[in-house]
């Protein structure tokens, strides 16, 4: 297999059959933790489960309380950049907002090229940092399993590709695009069976963490 | 496998619920529960980190209501679930958890870790590893009706005594009384000033109230340990003497799992809705307030904080009552830094108290509550819950400070107005 014909399976079927584990990985994670459904509370309420659900969800998007941040600094800051840059880099990129358009038929604005190219900078920097981190700091490295590492590896990897690419830096352009593709599509393919699953499932814990503080009349 | 760890995993099976699933895949290992953790921060012992408690119910979710986790397991290649790992994590799951909720409210996706250290719990009691201490808790709960072993008779005498000192009449099994007062052991034989002020302040406010001579123990052994069926059996008797004397409201003490027990489990536990309502004894104090009902002439000018019982406030939803309360008599009163909702546990909650083994940790733990104490320079604390008075009167004694531990029921009966 050449070089073009390694872009050309990245697109073609590299991509569907990614797509297609991507989606339905997400369907059956999702129907397996939805369909075991949970018991009706019988005790008299004190708030509703509803509202403080979706207040749950958007809280624990925001910095937490001062004491919190103080005793986990690093966690949440970089938490905060990684995660940012990671959706600039997705989906406000101009490239991929054009690649998007042409599966959902609809695209956005982009923000200009520079500025995501900064942002992937930091990113990947702060990614680097996070891995420094979760093996010099003894509560991490106590709760870590390959996963996590696998996990790092797998989403640090298409932004690495992405930079390169983008720079033609270390290779052909067409063996670098097509690199980053793949690595794209490594992660699509892990996403539903790993830690990666929280992107989606973190609506549902936050909205049962609230719904179950709320209904005690206690936001959470 | 053994016949208990069996039960052990088929227990841990009927925990697993949406809630659980959800939880378990948002998990991303980022270690922030540790850091709201007091188990943690005052030990440094990452083991000791929340969500690390629950492996085994994570295991038993992941092998058993996950598609990849039963490929693996049909592998041999899924964590099982064994005697070891049980044994291995019993002291954290009883001794370095209080199940105080503090790491639920940080969790960045949402995870209440505390509910389901509570459940996984349920697996480790039925398998047989649970502290000696509350297992005989557990069981003079249901044979004597206490965990303390107190009978019908020790309550008697304590009732003749306050009726004798003070000329009130204590009401027992008065049928048709508004309300119905649970006491917790730790209360009829540590405090019974407790029982005199509830009987002052009642009197004072004019609402009839009574003790059911045959469930007036309103703490839930089988809450703490974790057997859902014990549990069941202990509320059934409240609701059954409830229901005999037709009370309109079962009063929880100043005690925080018996409130979580009987208020929020309790309905759940046994399967059906309670046809009386079910408030704290600050919940009932705050609405007399509210209908001018509790008139105070006292003031307090000591310089006091009040110590949120965990059960009670961020698990309770209790949280305003005790301020407005303290408000009507406190001239100086200051929070601890990381209140309400956010505020630390004693260390001694959740069945930790009763767990001998827990002694020595509990009260290095309690490191955390001094530092919140040295931060404010007070004179005195309040708070509303036995357990974290008796607890809070050791670990003040232990780190050598001197103030005194009141409750605020007592505090508020003494500050009554005069008829």
């Amino acid at each position: 297999m050449n070089e073009i014909e390694f872009l050309s399976w990245v697109r073609g079927p590299g991509f569907q059959i990614a797509t297609i584990i991507f989606v339905a990985g997400l369907i059956i994670r999702l129907g397996e933790t939805l369909l075991l459904g949970r018991k009706t509370n019988l005790a008299e309420a004190k708030g509703s489960e509803m509202s403080s659900g979706l207040r749950t969800i958007a809280s624990r998007m925001l910095p937490p309380d001062m004491e919190t941040f103080k005793r986990s600094t690093f966690t949440v800051t970089a938490g905060y950049i990684f995660h940012i840059g990671l959706f600039v880099t997705i989906f406000l990129f101009a490239p991929h907002i054009l690649l998007l358009k042409d599966i959902i038929g609809f695209g956005w604005p982009s923000i200009p090229t520079q500025i995501v190219d900064a942002i992937a900078i930091v990113s990947i920097i702060t990614l680097l940092a996070i891995l420094a981190h979760r093996i010099t700091d003894k509560v991490l490295r106590y709760l870590s399993g390959p996963q996590d590492y696998i996990v790092w590896l797998v989403t640090i990897t298409p932004l690495v590709t992405g930079y390169m690419a983008f720079h033609r830096l270390g290779g052909s352009p067409v063996t670098l695009l097509a690199l980053h593709i793949l690595s794209v599509e490594v992660l699509m393919v892990l996403f539903p069976f790993t830690k990666l699953m929280h992107t989606f499932t973190l609506f549902l814990a936050r909205w049962y963490n609230g719904a179950i503080s709320g209904y005690r009349g206690v936001e959470s | 496998m053994s016949a208990s760890l069996k039960k052990g995993i088929s227990a841990l099976k009927e925990q697993v619920d949406s809630t659980v699933a959800s939880f378990f895949s948002s998990c991303v290992h980022c270690g922030m529960c540790a850091e709201a953790c007091l188990f943690y921060t005052e030990t440094g012992d990452p083991e000791r980190t929340p969500i690390n408690k629950t492996e085994p119910l994570r295991r038993i979710w992941f092998s058993e209501y996950t598609l990849v986790g039963r490929l693996l397991k049909m592998l041999g290649l899924a964590k099982a679930v064994d005697e070891q790992l049980l044994s291995d994590w019993e002291t954290l799951v009883y001794d370095s958890c209080t199940l105080c909720g503090r790491c639920s409210m940080v969790c960045p996706v949402g995870i209440d870790i505390t509910d389901m250290i509570r459940k996984t719990r349920e697996g480790m009691a039925v398998a047989g590893h649970a502290p000696n201490g509350l297992i005989g808790a557990t069981q003079r709960a249901v044979t004597i009706g206490s965990p303390m072993g107190v009978k019908l008779p020790a309550l008697q005498a304590q009732i003749g005594h306050i009726e004798k000192d003070t000329g009130m009449t204590i009401p027992l099994d008065v049928e048709g009384a508004e309300y119905m007062l649970l006491l917790s052991s730790m209360e009829i034989m540590n405090f019974p000033e407790f029982i005199e002020a509830v009987a002052k302040i009642f009197k004072h406010a004019g609402v009839s109230w009574t003790i059911s001579s045959e469930a007036f123990e309103a703490t839930n052994s089988g809450i703490q340990i974790g057997v859902s069926d014990i549990a069941a059996e202990l509320v059934q008797r409240t609701v059954d003497a409830a229901e005999k004397l037709k009370v309109k409201t079962v009063i929880s003490p100043e005690c925080g799992h018996a409130y979580m027990a009987i208020r929020w489990d309790g309905p759940n536990l046994i399967g059906k809705p309670f046809n009386f309502k079910v408030r704290h004894i600050l919940e009932v104090l705050d609405e007399f307030r509210k209908d001018g009902r509790l008139k105070l002439s006292g003031k307090e000018v000591q310089k006091l904080t009040y110590h949120d019982p965990c059960q009670i406030a961020r698990r309770g939803g209790v949280i305003e009552e005790p301020r407005n309360l303290i408000n009507m008599f406190a001239d100086d009163f200051v929070e601890m830094p990381d209140t309400g909702k956010m505020n630390w546990c004693c260390g001694a909650g959740g069945g930790v108290s009763s767990n001998e083994r827990a002694d020595e940790i509990r009260l290095q733990v309690f490191q955390r509550k001094k530092d919140q104490l040295d931060a404010i320079h007070v004179d005195g604390i309040i708070s509303a819950c036995s357990n974290c008075r008796i607890h809070l009167e050791d670990g003040l004694e232990e780190y050598h400070m001197d103030m005194p531990v009141l409750s605020l029921t007592e505090t508020i009966a003494e500050q009554l107005e005069e008829n």
